[in-house]
């Protein structure tokens, strides 16, 4: 890692994890080793060993326990950290829920990776995208130091709304390529970010049995006070998932007053003012696909791009206020709902829906299992998309990218 | 000190009324626990008869801290508590997990075996119903030899009981220990011992289940001590390797006989199947391990303490 005067860093993806992590202050860290998310928890736990870090490092075995962990010290007010891949997400998956079911402000950072069978450690989007009705907040970072002021701003929007949040970053693509990343000030972030304060806390002199069997109905407690069935419980985290919208521009905006960097909040867009040609992606992607648009710009086109930021919560509002104005949208989705399409093109074409925006969009799923993504392809498949629409063809199949079948 | 009924602490933690079945052991058992952790504890609790025994939202009929989790996750949240309870400062609380025998001896193994071998600073308590009796009855590891349950519901189980509290002891843990519902005075005397020892700490109870054994629910203290005198179950302690023989089972020891365990296994409904081959094989198992544990006998713990967290 190289220093420069301004505290400008040049690190991973990885790297950036842990200086986040470290940076938050965080009080137990539990993580269990998957390519390519283990330098960021091997970094962690060297922080630990040497004193740059007062936590509690766990070494479980496994990814299920790395989440119990987290949910466990949680509960009783340590502010936990954990990060994994691909099948150790997967493997997590019971947890994942439980963990949002339980409103704790657990931070996760996901190095994405392509699930198997086959075995595959390269990147796509598969295992966070198969994750996203576990009831986290889901941010896809565009590089490293976004990683990084984004795993911090979880923080805050997750202890504000009692949500587990879950920070996603490209496998490789970001997790094991260095950038300079500007490394904020511990007295800066701790300004920014107060100590956790639990919503409950599990202690002896106020014994409580969290979480133990709820019904569907409301039921009345041994006072006679009518207390929420499972239904209403599940109403209220689907409510707090909602108003996360809300907090995640605001401590985004926030950020940017302290720290002079923010994110747009739930999506940013590049050439998006003028643009009727509209790409969409997320994550690296929606950096190669700056390129794109420049590209097809330069081929005549009104081309933009609209990234998402935020997937869960799914910014709908955002979506259809910066889309107002495509003739045509192209989604480049990493990942897959096998029987369908790309996740994030059924949940636009879902926002669009009755809003009197009545554009074609077309899906491509491109990079999965590390399979390489040039924006000239991107911008030659939106221009194959232009030409589709142009001929007065609305529907077009979903293609798969640079796929030799 | 030997404990008499009269010595228990007063302070109920169990409220009075539960959710679990007519005869069930595991209210017994846990009363005694809970009296003999006291008030400076957290407990936390998978999916299992346990559960049941908590009560429905928002009612419970314990007055503890506990926290739910997930049916193969009590040792990880157990760590998951020591941790955070030494993240935020807080010192003095006895952390329990607390997981019946499917939870323990099959989904929840790898999760325990994790957590002893980092010696995590609490206590693992496994009762044994010796089937999955909360989801109705199904074979575990820890079912019997020639058992019925619903998942070997006509030629009953064709193994023998996994021996978890052997899995433990090969941890070297500070401390494993097995009692029974039937003799709550030397549970609660072992639950108070465990309590002041540092690192994993590791017990197993067994506990009878009138509906899932198939014998009345009067009976439920009777077949706890049959399984006892029959050598299906032994008590006895490992403290810091060295194992000896406790209570009724030291008893028996000193007499120098068991009782057949024909006059175990005829008192229950889940061994109706059981072939006469079977029962010879059990009470060849049984004698065997009997033989082993008198051999084991030492009279003072030699002295390797493990490392403290
Ligand atoms: C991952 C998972 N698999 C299965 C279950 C269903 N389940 C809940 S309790 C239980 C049986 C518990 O058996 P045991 O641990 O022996 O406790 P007991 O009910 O016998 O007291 C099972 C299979 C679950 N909750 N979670
Ligand atoms: S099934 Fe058995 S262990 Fe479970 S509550 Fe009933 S008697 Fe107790
Ligand atoms: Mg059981």
């Amino acid at each position: 890692m190289k220093k420069t005067a301004n505290n400008t860093q040049i690190i991973t993806g990885n790297y950036a994890v842990a200086l986040a992590a470290k940076l938050s202050r965080v009080q137990v860290v539990a993580a269990y080793p998957i390519t390519p998310q283990s330098p960021a928890t091997e970094t962690l736990s060297q922080f630990v060993e040497k004193g740059e870090l007062d936590a509690e490092y766990v070494r479980v075995e496994s990814e299920h326990s790395a989440l119990a962990v987290c949910i466990a010290a949680s509960t009783v007010g340590a502010r936990t950290f954990t990060a994994t891949s691909a099948n150790g997400l997967a493997y997590m998956c019971e947890q994942l829920h439980w963990a949002a079911g339980a409103r704790l402000p657990i931070v996760l950072a996901c190095a994405n990776r392509a699930m198997g069978a086959p075995w595959n450690v390269l990147n796509d989007q598969q295992d966070s995208i198969s994750q996203r009705d576990t009831g986290w907040i889901q941010i896809y970072a565009r590089n490293s130091q976004e990683i990084l002021d984004s795993i911090i701003q979880a923080y805050r929007i997750a202890e504000k709304l009692y949500v587990p949040a879950m920070v996603c970053y490209d496998g490789y693509i970001l997790s094991h390529t260095v950038m300079p990343v500007e490394v904020p000030r511990q007295e800066q972030v701790d300004r920014f970010l107060p100590p956790y304060k639990p919503h409950t806390v599990l202690d002896p002199s106020t014994p409580q049995n969290l979480n133990l069997v709820t019904l569907a109905n409301p039921r009345r407690d041994a006072r006679g006070v009518m207390c929420h069935g499972y239904m209403e419980l599940r109403y209220l985290l689907q409510e707090a998932l909602e108003n996360s919208l809300e907090t995640v521009v605001e401590v985004d905006r926030e950020f940017g007053d302290v720290f002079g960097r923010s994110y747009g909040g739930t999506h940013w867009g590049y050439r998006l003012e003028d643009a009727t040609l509209i790409l969409m992606a997320m994550g690296s992607v929606a950096t190669e696909a700056t390129v794109a648009v420049d590209q097809l710009r330069q081929r005549g086109h009104r081309a933009g791009l609209l990234a998402l930021r935020v997937y869960r919560p799914f910014p709908k509002q955002d979506v259809i206020s910066a889309t107002k104005r495509a003739e045509l949208i192209v989604v480049f989705d990493k990942n897959i709902s096998y029987g369908y399409e790309g996740a994030t093109c059924s949940d636009l074409k879902a926002a669009l829906y009755g809003n009197s925006i009545q554009v074609p969009v077309h899906n491509y799923i491109v990079g999965l299992g590390g399979r390489d993504v040039k924006a000239r392809e991107l911008a030659d498949a939106a221009e194959r998309s232009l030409r589709w629409a142009e001929e007065g063809r609305p529907q077009k199949e979903v293609e798969w990218l640079n796929c030799h079948i | 000190m030997t404990e008499s009924v009269l010595s228990l602490p007063d302070k109920e933690y169990m409220l009075p009324g539960n959710r679990t079945c007519a005869g069930c052991s595991l209210g017994i058992a846990y009363r005694h626990i809970l009296k003999a952790l006291g008030e400076s504890t957290i407990v936390t609790v998978p999916a299992s008869c346990l559960t049941v025994l908590h009560g429905m939202y928002p009612i419970t009929s314990v007055n503890i801290p506990c926290m739910n989790v997930t049916f193969p996750s009590t040792a990880a949240a157990a760590a998951g508590l020591v941790a955070g309870l030494k993240a935020i400062g807080k010192k003095g609380i006895t952390v329990v997990g607390f997981a019946g025998d499917g939870g323990t001896h099959d989904i929840g193994i790898q999760a325990l075996s994790g957590a002893a071998e980092r010696n995590t600073d609490f206590i693992y308590i496994c009762y044994d119903n010796e089937a999955y009796m909360n989801t109705g009855g199904q074979r575990s590891s820890s079912t019997p030899l020639g058992a019925t349950t619903t998942t070997t519901p006509v030629l009953g189980k064709a193994q023998h009981q996994k021996d978890m509290p052997a899995i433990m002891a090969a941890h070297r843990v500070p401390y494993v220990a097995t009692a029974s519902s039937s003799y709550p005075l030397d549970l609660y005397e072992k639950v108070k011992k465990a309590r002041d020892i540092m690192g994993t700490r590791f017990l197993y109870i067994s506990t009878p289940c009138p509906p899932g054994w198939l014998f009345p629910p009067k009976d439920t203290v009777k077949i706890g001590r049959l399984a006892v005198e029959t050598g299906m179950v032994v008590l006895y302690e490992i403290e810091n390797g060295g194992f000896r023989l406790t209570g009724a089972s030291e008893r028996l020891a000193a007499k120098g006989s068991l009782r057949p365990v024909r006059e175990y296994i005829e008192l229950q409904g889940r061994f109706r199947h059981i072939t006469k081959d079977q029962i010879e094989e059990l009470q060849r198992w049984v004698d065997s391990r009997w033989e082993e544990y008198l051999a084991r006998q030492t009279p003072r713990p030699p002295d390797y303490s493990t490392l403290q967290n």
